[in-house]
């Protein structure tokens, strides 16, 4: 029973090293070189948290860009419970939920006659998806404008200043931050706001806070 | 296939292979105990645990001792992360002030994380406290893939030890591996993710305002958001290091917060794979030959690639339930994935992860094409052999190259021998038990789930993609991988009872007759190579290697899959 003693020691050590010192340095680090990435990249306006950029947020209101659809529950974008609605490409319910969503679109936006692009019509893996495709934000930029009564090649330029290509134009898809676009079109005062290219992320930023 | 998605494939692979050598002859100077420069830093914590064990660590052991120490090493670790969950609402870092996880649950979670599979029926941001995931969770991450590669190493000393009776010493092999291997790789890993926006904190939930206030199923007006944060980026470094899997959220790594761009996707996509893959040239720089770790390495390449491939092919092409009803689907089957990854770097990942035994997702499998599905279903079903895990998978291929030496020997009519060492009948008793109970406790475990009322009732998805979710669950849990068709509803008696036993099975069954090989192998002499020895360093050996595992994997579960993704992919025509 020479190994009892190792056993237990080496537990108790090893818990000790990995479980509580190495997270309590990347924290320490963290907290230090990158605390706006670290405590949830909020976006702060007023002094105030106003939502994070990572996490999606809900849209019905035809004068925002909506979100992708999702499957949190009790409600859309419920963030205590990140969830993909795991339906297989055969369950008649994927089916049906894709075409009620074509029928919402359509019902908010009836002469648009483009090919809605897929990403609006599935659930995302997480439920908080922050974007959308560059199609989908297209396919609705007709709609936010009138709803708004803004020229539409306005709309269209928010949309290209809150849209990423891929990073170092070859990784992950390209994309647009929703919330982000939606706030800015609440606040047009507040739209140079700061914008950094998703390559210099490895610099240390405060949380995301547009200017005046 | 689009050109960006090939240019991503290539530019993964490109990355990881870059990686192999200096990382493997790193790692063969860690295990050989050779002076390696963080020494200068940890040497002294890592003197200092021999002291406190009470261990010299130049005493080697036997392969019996040897085993029985990773055992009752696993089996403390266990009842650790068992006491931690279930004393959970006692202890002290937990400001959502959950409660104690229930007793069945505790047991699939405590095994799952102890047996480096990290399947889970539960979903962290509901579920564990900031002590569990830390004292409990992260620890295993790290020890669980320790032992792996400990029962690697030992199984590499057998094959090089001349007449010798021991196979190195645990303690020493699973400290060293955490303090210079696997801790500075995931305290680097951890800080880049934070950069890229995976949280770090110990502070509570942060509720937010909806822009647009909503409504839930109930009626009841929604005003805002509560943000679940937390120690993240420093569980997930280890969780995609270790090929342990286990996410921080229920969703894994496709939650924003723990995987938020397309950079930290590459980087978690490359940890998954980076050890496995570096371990092979480890085994080549210890045995002498760094040739016979390329053939191993290659052997892992050739099955992977097309592979990943195909899944990217079969997710790009979309799903055709929805043709009909006249939607874009240029970007392929986006169902359960994120918009910033999209069908190739989803479909990659998946790949990745089953062909490692990760099991860690950044979209949903259970929402994949029937063959997109089918891809990673059968990369675990092969024994999680194609990289595996860390120690794991190497040990794993190695018995079935003991398997296609043994093959090859028959058919020319000669006593086999791998690296020197005559492979006999003991050899290929304790090789067959290997690579024959995995398939086996698959394939009962499938069969208690589908013929028990209550394992038909989890499943969530008509037709044959039901029989596919319990197909994948069982060969998650039985192959020690973790990942899942996650619609399946699986915290419940029995599935928490039954998959934990199929993951204790798996694991561990595995390491006492590969730790049995290694000790018997040390005892024998080397031979020299004569003109009649089967050379396993040539395309002409890792094509039969190959073959072996293909071969095996097929027979295997053929039968299985074409009840459940085969029927479903013809469904769909």
């Amino acid at each position: 029973m020479h190994l009892i003693r190792p056993a237990v020691v080496s537990l108790v050590l090893l818990t000790l090293i990995t479980g509580v010192a190495y997270p309590l340095v990347v924290t320490a680090l963290a907290q230090v070189v990158y605390d706006g990435q670290a405590n949830g990249s909020l976006l702060i306006a007023n002094g105030k948290a106003v939502g994070s950029e990572l996490i999606g947020q809900p849209f019905t209101d035809p004068r925002y860009f909506r979100s992708r659809p999702s499957a949190t529950s009790p409600f859309a974008y419920n963030s205590e419970a990140s969830s993909g609605s795991n339906l297989a490409p055969t369950n008649p319910a994927l089916t049906k939920a894709v075409q009620e969503r074509i029928d919402a679109l359509k019902t908010a936006d009836p002469t648009n006659t483009q090919p809605i692009p897929i990403d609006l019509m599935t659930a995302s893996g997480s439920g908080l998806d922050p974007h959308i495709s560059p199609a989908a934000a297209e396919y609705q930029v007709a709609r936010v404008a009138r709803a708004r009564k803004l020229d539409e090649s306005m709309v269209r330029r928010l949309v290209a200043q809150y849209a990423d290509g891929r990073d170092w134009g070859l990784l992950g898809e390209p994309r647009v931050n929703v919330l982000k676009l939606n706030f800015a079109l609440d606040h047009p005062e507040w739209s140079k706001g700061q914008r950094l290219p998703p390559s210099t992320r490895f610099l240390r930023q405060r949380a995301f806070m547009p200017e005046r | 296939m689009t050109v960006n998605g090939f240019i991503q494939v290539v530019v993964y692979l490109g990355l990881l292979l870059a990686l192999v050598k200096p990382l493997g002859a790193y790692m063969a100077r860690v295990y050989e105990g050779k002076p390696v420069l963080l020494e200068g830093v940890l040497g002294p914590v890592e003197r200092f645990i021999y002291r406190l064990c009470g261990i010299r660590p130049t005493d080697e052991m036997n392969w019996k001792g040897y085993a029985f120490a990773v055992l009752l090493f696993n089996l403390l670790g266990l009842l650790a992360l068992y006491g931690v969950q279930r004393l959970q609402g006692m202890l002290p870092l937990n400001p959502q002030h959950l409660p104690a996880v229930a007793p069945d649950l505790s047991f699939n979670t405590a095994v799952s994380f102890a047996t480096n599979t990290n399947w889970q029926s539960y979903s962290g941001e509901n579920t564990l406290s900031y002590m569990t995931q830390m004292l409990g969770l992260t620890v295993q991450n790290f020890v669980s893939a320790a032992t792996g590669m400990a029962v690697l190493i030992a199984l590499i000393r057998g094959l090089i030890g001349r007449s010798a009776s021991t196979i190195g010493n645990f303690w020493v092999d699973l400290v060293r591996g955490t303090l210079y291997i696997l801790l500075p790789l995931s305290l680097v890993l951890a800080v880049l993710l934070v950069s890229q926006g995976v949280v770090q904190t110990f502070s509570a939930y942060k509720t937010v305002p909806l822009m647009q206030p909503t409504m839930d199923t109930s009626g009841k007006a929604v005003n805002e958001q509560v943000l679940p944060l937390g120690p993240v980026a420093s569980q997930v470094a280890i969780k995609q290091l270790g090929t342990n899997g286990g996410g921080f959220y229920g969703v894994n790594s496709a939650h924003p917060f723990e995987n938020p761009t397309p950079l930290s996707n590459l980087l978690e996509m490359l940890a998954i794979l980076l050890i496995p893959a570096a371990l092979c040239y480890t085994f080549g720089r210890m045995v002498g030959d760094t040739r016979q770790g390329w053939a191993v390495l290659a052997a892992m390449l050739i099955i992977l690639v097309p592979l990943m491939i195909g899944a990217v092919w079969a997710e790009q092409a979309g799903n055709p339930a929805l043709k009909s009803l006249g939607i874009d689907q240029t970007a392929g089957n986006m169902e359960g994935k994120e918009t910033r990854f999209g069908v190739v770097n989803s479909a990659i990942w998946a790949t990745a992860t089953t062909a490692a035994s990760n099991g860690s997702v950044n979209s949903m499998h259970d929402s994949y094409t029937p063959l997109g599905g089918l891809i990673p279903m059968w990369l675990m079903q092969l024994g999680e052999v194609v990289f595996g895990g860390v120690g794991s998978g190497l040990y794993g291929m190695l018995i079935f190259a003991i398997i296609a030496v043994f093959v090859a020997g028959l058919m020319v009519g000669r006593t086999p021998e791998y690296l020197g060492k005559k492979i006999e009948a003991f050899e290929m008793k304790m090789a067959a038990l290997v690579i024959l109970v995995t398939p086996a406790i698959v394939k009962i475990g499938t069969a208690i789930a589908v013929s028990m009322p209550s394992g038909a009732a989890a499943t969530s998805n008509p037709g044959p993609h039901a029989f596919s979710q319990i197909l994948y669950w069982a060969s998650s849990t039985g192959n020690n991988n973790g990942s899942a068709f996650a619609g399946l509803g699986t915290n419940n008696l029995l599935y928490n009872i039954t998959g934990g036993l199929l993951m204790l099975f798996s694991r561990y069954w595995l390491i006492v007759p590969v730790l049995a090989i290694a000790g018997s192998l040390a005892r024998k002499k080397r031979v020299p190579p004569s003109s009649g020895t089967m050379p396993t360093h040539t395309p002409v050996f890792v094509a039969l290697l190959v073959g072996t595992v293909i071969l095996v994997g097929a027979l295997a579960f053929m039968p299985a899959l074409a009840l459940g993704p085969i029927v479903e992919h013809l469904m769909l025509r």
